[in-house]
């Protein structure tokens, strides 16, 4: 290398940096900037975020208050009338049942609320900007590149602004699980709606139906099974994220992780994640079956 | 209600980023392919003149690539024309603006696909009702209607099921449901029989004339088959590389095709079921002798009729009996056979 170097001139060996010194500046600067605007408009984004903390410490109280009982019945009727698969129902039963005995229960309710939560916020986002990039190729053009951003860049760098907003809490962990979760729903939902039959949507047109009919009577139904895709990607994101989103002071069973890291208890971390597992495998396979069932129409086919 | 006329005037159709910048150039006479060599636009349609007579079937005929289908969706404007112009009861479809467009759209035309269009994930009943629920007719109104429409076309007992369970030809009869129920005068068939098979395709044939008796819609008919144009079409128009080569009734296209390519077309056809009597029919030198044959009998009824009563000659008459012309077998025959002439011109 050096040989090299000796021929070339030196500013082609040794990149030239910006000057630390200026590097500093600017990142003083924006670091400030950002403090300053946290400082002037953070109890102005609390107020507007309020709503959820209330949502979300209602829901969690809900499950964790509710005798276990009612809870798992409720839950098995809900799998059951969403898959109508016994299979799954037993198989929810069982690991329900497991959770509890190994002392999760409540811990596992914490999550489930979080969960539920995340996955009803991120659709309520994820639909209607799917919707608007699959509408115009301009909204698209913009929206790709923010995506990608949200799923490559690491969670704890969007950690930081989060926590410099919101504190340590319920409501920035939601944040930052809506953050790692929505965009699948997002992109599913744009996927779904420019996949549908191009005649069909022709024929609607020839009816004299407007965009909106359009959209409901047609892009929507048509593209459901794409966006329940969707959705079962986002409840998979959501449950992987709380673990990450308990450093920012989210309970539940990411919290137990977080602290058999710390601490390195080998068989608490194991049966938190499994328990982690069993609620993600619970709701995948509802999710699924439910999105499958949406689709009877589809099954018969007559050559 | 009273059918109106549709009047297809100058109709130019050049696809492209900028189609409008080539019409003058395709008017001095630009082909099709220089068209595509030179500036990477695609000739459509040019210059398209059909008047599609009211409470009529008017038959577009061409092969594949011919613009037929581009033509049948300038009427409900699915594809924006680049020059000329649509006329329906004296307006110009062509200037309407979005909301007129979407009137027209609903209650004055009706359309049929190709590959039915269908929606897969709503029953027979409900993809009848289509187009009177974006309407806004009250479901109980268009239910009503819709149920009548299903029984019309023979699928009675199928209301609550859902396309993917029917055969194709049984999904093409919804289609046809779900356009009669709109009632609409104007009524589009895109190939609408072309992905079904022969008998069932003859079958839909039958059920649009039955219908067609009574509805006198003015129907816009695209097919590659000239058999099924022959059939249907009160009026013809064959297309050929975006231009009209020949319109005219089906007799009109068969007895004297106006280029080799119609000719070589119409050398397929069974003459028999096409040309009528009166056609050939000689004037009537004294009294009419043999069986009498009513106007619109088809050569091969004829024959029929003729060999069946053991004579060989017999005169035409028309609706109130009076005799007009007369034929003898040897005239059906030799205009039953495809003429030599026919033969050269495709060796040729």
């Amino acid at each position: 290398m050096a040989s090299i170097c000796s021929v070339l001139p030196e500013l082609l060996c040794k990149f030239p940096a910006i000057d630390e010194g200026m590097i500093r500046l600017a990142r003083k600067t924006i670091d400030d900037g950002f403090k300053g605007f946290v400082r002037s408009y953070g109890d102005a984004i609390d107020t507007v975020v309020q709503p959820l903390q209330w949502f979300l410490n209602y829901l969690e109280g809900l499950f964790v208050g509710s005798p276990w009982i009612v809870i798992l019945v409720l839950m098995v009727a809900v799998v059951y009338f969403g898959s109508r698969n016994i299979n799954i129902t037993i198989g929810t039963a069982l690991s329900m049942i497991a959770i509890g005995l190994v002392g999760l229960w409540n811990d596992t309710m914490i999550t489930l609320a979080m969960v539920t939560v995340c996955t009803l916020i991120s659709i309520l986002i994820g639909i209607p900007i799917g919707i608007l990039m699959a509408r115009s190729e301009r909204v698209q053009a913009i929206v790709n590149p923010i995506l990608d951003v949200m799923q490559t860049m690491p969670s704890f760098v969007y950690l930081i602004p989060v926590v410099m907003i919101f504190g340590i809490g319920k409501v920035p962990g939601l944040i930052a699980v809506v953050i790692y979760a929505v965009p699948p729903m997002i992109r599913l939902t744009n996927l779904g709606i420019r996949l549908v039959d191009k005649e069909v949507l022709e024929a609607a047109d020839a009816f004299g139906s407007s965009t909106w009919q359009k959209l409901k009577n047609v892009q929507m139904p048509l593209a459901l099974p794409t966006i329940m895709a969707g959705i079962n990607q986002t409840i998979m994101m959501s449950l992987a994220m709380v673990v990450v989103a308990s450093m920012i002071g989210v309970g539940g069973l990411g919290k137990n992780v977080l602290q058999a890291i710390a601490n390195q208890f080998f068989t608490v971390g194991f049966l938190n994640g499994f328990a982690l597992v069993g609620i993600a495998i619970i709701f995948d396979r509802t999710s699924q079956a439910f999105g499958k069932r949406l689709q009877k129409h589809s099954e018969v086919i007559h050559g | 209600m009273a059918s109106h006329a549709i009047e297809v005037k100058n109709l130019y159709k050049i696809f492209g980023p900028n189609g409008g910048a080539y019409v003058d150039a395709v008017k001095k006479g630009m082909g099709k392919a220089e068209l595509n060599e030179q500036h990477g636009h695609v000739l459509g349609l040019q210059d398209i003149n059909i008047s599609m007579p009211a409470g009529a079937v008017t038959v577009v005929m061409g092969l594949s690539g011919s613009g037929k289908s581009t033509l049948i969706r300038h009427i409900n404007r699915l594809i924006d024309p680049t020059a000329g112009e649509v006329l329906y009861d004296g307006v110009d479809v062509c200037k309407m603006n979005e909301n007129a467009l979407r009137e027209f759209r609903r209650h004055k035309t009706a359309m049929v696909f190709q590959k039915f269009a269908l929606l897969p994930h709503r029953t027979v009943l409900d993809n009848t009702v289509y187009g009177l629920e974006i309407q806004g007719v009250e479901r109980k109104d268009s239910e009503k209607r819709a149920r009548g429409w299903i029984e019309r076309v023979g699928l009675k007992g199928f209301e609550n099921h859902f396309p993917n369970q029917l055969s194709g030809g049984m999904q093409q009869r919804v289609g046809l449901a779900r356009a009669l129920t709109n009632d609409a005068d104007i009524l589009l068939m895109d190939e609408a029989y072309s992905a079904l098979d022969p008998l069932i395709r003859v079958d839909m044939q039958t059920v649009l004339l039955d219908l067609q008796k009574e509805l006198k819609k003015t129907v816009v008919f695209i097919t590659h088959d000239l058999d099924e144009a022959l059939r249907l079409g009160d009026k013809i128009a064959i297309l050929r590389d975006g231009r009209v080569v020949q319109q005219g009734t089906g007799q009109e296209i068969v007895l004297s095709p106006a280029d080799d390519y119609i000719t070589a077309f119409v050398k397929e056809v069974n003459r028999g079921r096409v040309i009528n009597v009166e056609t050939i029919m000689r004037p009537l030198s004294g009294n009419a002798e043999g069986v009498p044959l009513v106007t619109g009998t088809v050569l091969e009824s004829a024959a029929r009729t003729m060999t069946a009563a053991r004579v060989a000659t017999a005169h035409v008459v028309d609706e109130n009996g009076r005799p007009i012309g007369a034929l003898d077998l040897s005239a059906i025959i030799s205009a039953m056979v495809t003429p030599v002439s026919h033969d050269d011109r495709k060796a040729a």
